[in-house]
């Protein structure tokens, strides 16, 4: 997909100045108007701030406003000439840790905060722990504060090395680069810091604007079908269109396809983006397109088209799956419980056949376990009561991932990310 | 189309379908505004040439404007879908809400009960609409697909995850969703996405005189509904509206802009939001929208 816009989540411990690192980056690269300002700026006088106090762009809510936190992730947009950015801010307290993973698993790029004279608290340590689990492609991991501790190298270099060496605790690699910031003053958030001469390296707006990450996808075009459009009109009879969205890889006409998890063979025929009006050769991963089969099988919601003329040995018809799980609700995941399993559009019935670990996300080991209450890391085993074609999530972020869902309420209690068997 | 619209596009297209497949009653809230007009060109590429599985919903003031009015009829029956006006006055008339009087009254408010009422009558489970989280505070914390209660009430500190591209659309009974398919689309988003699909406007987006008067440091047009008080002297004034909401509540623009193209350079060099510079019902507080919001505005 292309990175025209990069969609950037950020994640800090309370009091770790991210607010204020949003607030300052927005500010500086002017992405604040006039109206924006001067709320910000009435609100820091009613409150008997002695600044302008920037943090305050983030709060949305009465009660984080009442409680001078953040409770949940907001999104912003900005542009510089450069690029587009989508914002993901996501906050720092352990009851709302559903929330940043909302952001992280959308972003393309992770912001982690580190407070320079707190170090790495157990927050910390869990924020680097998610981004690294869901795969975030590319970290950046902010001293922030360094005006507390006189702008010192020794301990930028200490929190790095403390960083580093949880990070290789962890089951998971990630690519991490570190930058000294003081958010407060705007040093190396949109200028390069005067005060830091021993740090030259480009600021975190630059790194922005410049980052690449690159995508994990399989390879294979692959088309989730949503909905089978069949007008019922004359002109448009025989017409049957297979409506989804491209989640890997590229389709094109003419490409021999598999059904999964059917196994049915064809042939695409077309491919629309709006039937009527134009027809395209190819769709890549991320478009909404309608696809005609040049033979009348039965293809459905929830199942896959998938451009090649054998299922691919990467991408299996599953009916167990090992997940990685950050488990989100207050009713614990435990043996034989009931759930959905939803795979892009696909949604089968389940049942949790074993908890098998949990991971302490400060010492990064996988302990033994039976149960995962809210908030913990770990790893599940699913029976599923029908077919999933799946691969793993480090090979493909969309289809190695699946949404868990508690059908009595409807809730969604876990994120899962499946580990090759 | 510029790649980011495409993008947008897509994910827009995406939710839509999502939500009607998993779903048994949506509803899409046309008001003739700029964003639910995106919304059904969305609507047009996510299920052509089938018709909508949906109706179209309008919660009527009856303090719209004229031009708004005739131009979300003229669409509804351009595209052959059903349009379902749910009335205020109606609402009013059962006496489950009662008018506000005074120069400053408004029917805005209002509008959640009789949304509301709309819902339990044609038993709605999906209300899609055109807000995007650069609209507000409150709204930029929104997710995509946003539960509500019996009460239609929001809750915002207990928002479901969103996770990837996977949408849970799923409910208890007595819920129902509302989902913004265009939450991540700023302003100059839309119309630039206006421009490229060449989408038709109410004619009061665009630049025109028209008698206004001034209050609060903003410039209202005068309507049946509307009416200066002594003090507020009428003016005419080349202005246009940058929103089309009730119009005791939505002010206008001094603007020369005719075209989409002059539009968009206006508002490339604005240095104001579009809330900031035409809703009046965003500053009754600094929660004035999250409070709405709770208790079931869109």
């Amino acid at each position: 997909m292309s990175t025209d816009t990069l969609i950037c989540a950020t994640a800090g411990s309370v009091d770790d100045g991210k607010s204020t690192l949003i607030g300052r980056l927005l500010y500086d690269a002017r992405a604040l108007l006039r109206d924006q300002l001067a709320h910000i700026e009435e609100a820091s006088q009613r409150r008997g701030f002695s600044r302008t106090e920037l943090a305050l762009v983030t709060d949305g809510l009465r009660a984080e406003r009442e409680q001078g936190i953040t409770i949940d992730a907001a999104w912003r947009y900005f542009a510089t000439p450069k690029r587009r950015f989508v914002l993901a801010d996501t906050p720092g307290h352990v009851q709302y840790t559903r929330n940043m993973i909302t952001g992280a698993s959308q972003a393309d790029v992770a912001i982690v905060l580190i407070d320079a004279e707190r170090g790495l608290t157990e927050q910390t340590r869990r924020h680097l722990a998610i981004t690294a689990l869901l795969r975030v492609p590319l970290v950046f991991a902010v001293v922030n504060k360094m005006d507390r501790v006189g702008f010192k190298q020794e301990r930028f270099d200490e929190l790095v090395s403390e960083a580093q060496a949880h990070l290789s605790r962890l089951p998971w690699a990630t690519t991490v680069k570190y930058l000294p910031v003081c958010a407060l003053d705007g040093d190396n958030v949109v200028e390069r810091s005067t005060r830091m001469s021993w740090y030259d390296g480009p600021a975190l707006l630059e790194e922005l604007e410049t980052a690449e990450p690159a995508p994990v996808e399989l390879g294979a075009g692959v088309l989730a079908v949503q909905w089978v459009i069949r007008p019922q009109r004359e002109d448009y009879a025989s017409f049957r269109g297979l409506a989804g969205r491209v989640v890997s890889g590229t389709l094109a006409v003419g490409d021999e396809v598999v059904i999964a998890p059917s196994g049915l063979r064809s042939r695409i025929a077309r491919i629309d983006r709006h039937v009527g009006a134009e027809s395209t050769p190819a769709a890549s991963r991320g478009a909404s397109v309608i696809v005609s089969l040049a033979d009348d099988i039965d293809a459905s919601r929830g199942t896959y088209v998938i451009a090649r003329p054998e299922l691919p040995a990467e991408l299996a018809i599953r009916r167990r799956l090992t997940v990685e799980v950050c488990w989100m609700n207050a009713s614990p995941a435990v043996r034989g419980k009931k759930i959905w399993v939803k795979h892009q559009s696909r949604r089968v019935v389940a049942q949790i056949a074993a908890v098998t670990h949990k991971l302490d996300v400060v010492s990064g080991k996988a302990e033994s376990a039976d149960t995962l209450v809210q908030n913990d890391l770990g790893t599940l085993e699913l029976v599923l009561g029908d077919d999933i074609p799946a691969t793993a999530y480090i090979t493909d972020r969309a289809l190695g991932s699946v949404l868990l869902v508690d059908p009595t309420d409807g809730e969604t209690v876990g994120a899962a990310m499946l580990v090759d068997p | 189309m510029l790649p980011h619209l495409s993008r947008l596009e897509d994910e827009a297209i995406y939710i839509l379908r999502e939500a009607c497949a998993e779903r048994e009653k949506p509803a899409l809230l046309f008001s003739g505004g700029k964003d639910s007009i995106v919304l059904l060109r969305i609507a047009e590429k996510a299920f052509r040439p089938a018709r909508f599985p949906f109706p179209l919903l309008h919660v009527d003031t009856g303090h719209n404007f004229d031009e708004v009015i005739e131009f979300r009829d003229r669409r509804a029956a351009e595209l052959g879908e059903r349009l379902i006006v749910a009335r205020v006055q109606d609402s009013i008339d059962r006496g489950t809400v009662r008018d506000e009087t005074g120069p400053r009254a408004s029917r805005n408010r209002l509008q959640s009960t009789t949304l509301l009422e709309a819902v339990a009558e044609h038993e709605l489970d999906v209300l899609f609409g055109g807000a995007r989280r650069d609209e507000d505070r409150a709204r930029a914390k929104e997710r995509i697909v946003s539960v509500r209660d019996e009460l239609g009430q929001w809750n915002p500190s207990a928002q479901r995850p969103e996770l990837w591209q996977v949408l849970n659309l799923h409910i208890r009974r007595g819920q129902h969703l509302r989902v913004f398919p265009i939450s991540n689309w700023t302003e100059l988003d839309v119309w630039q996405y206006i421009a490229a699909e060449q989408l038709a406007l109410p004619s009061i987006y665009f630049s025109h005189r028209r008698e206004v008067f001034e209050r609060d440091r903003m410039l209202y047009g005068v309507t049946a509904a509307m009416r200066p008080t002594e003090k507020e002297p009428v003016f005419e004034e080349s202005v246009r509206f940058r929103t089309v909401g009730d119009s005791t509540c939505t002010g206008a623009v001094r603007s020369t802009a005719k075209t989409i193209d002059e539009v968009i350079e206006e508002i490339i060099a604005s240095d104001i939001t579009e809330r900031g510079a035409t809703r009046a019902d965003d500053k009754f507080s600094e929660a004035a929208m999250e409070d709405r919001k709770r208790e079931g505005y869109f």
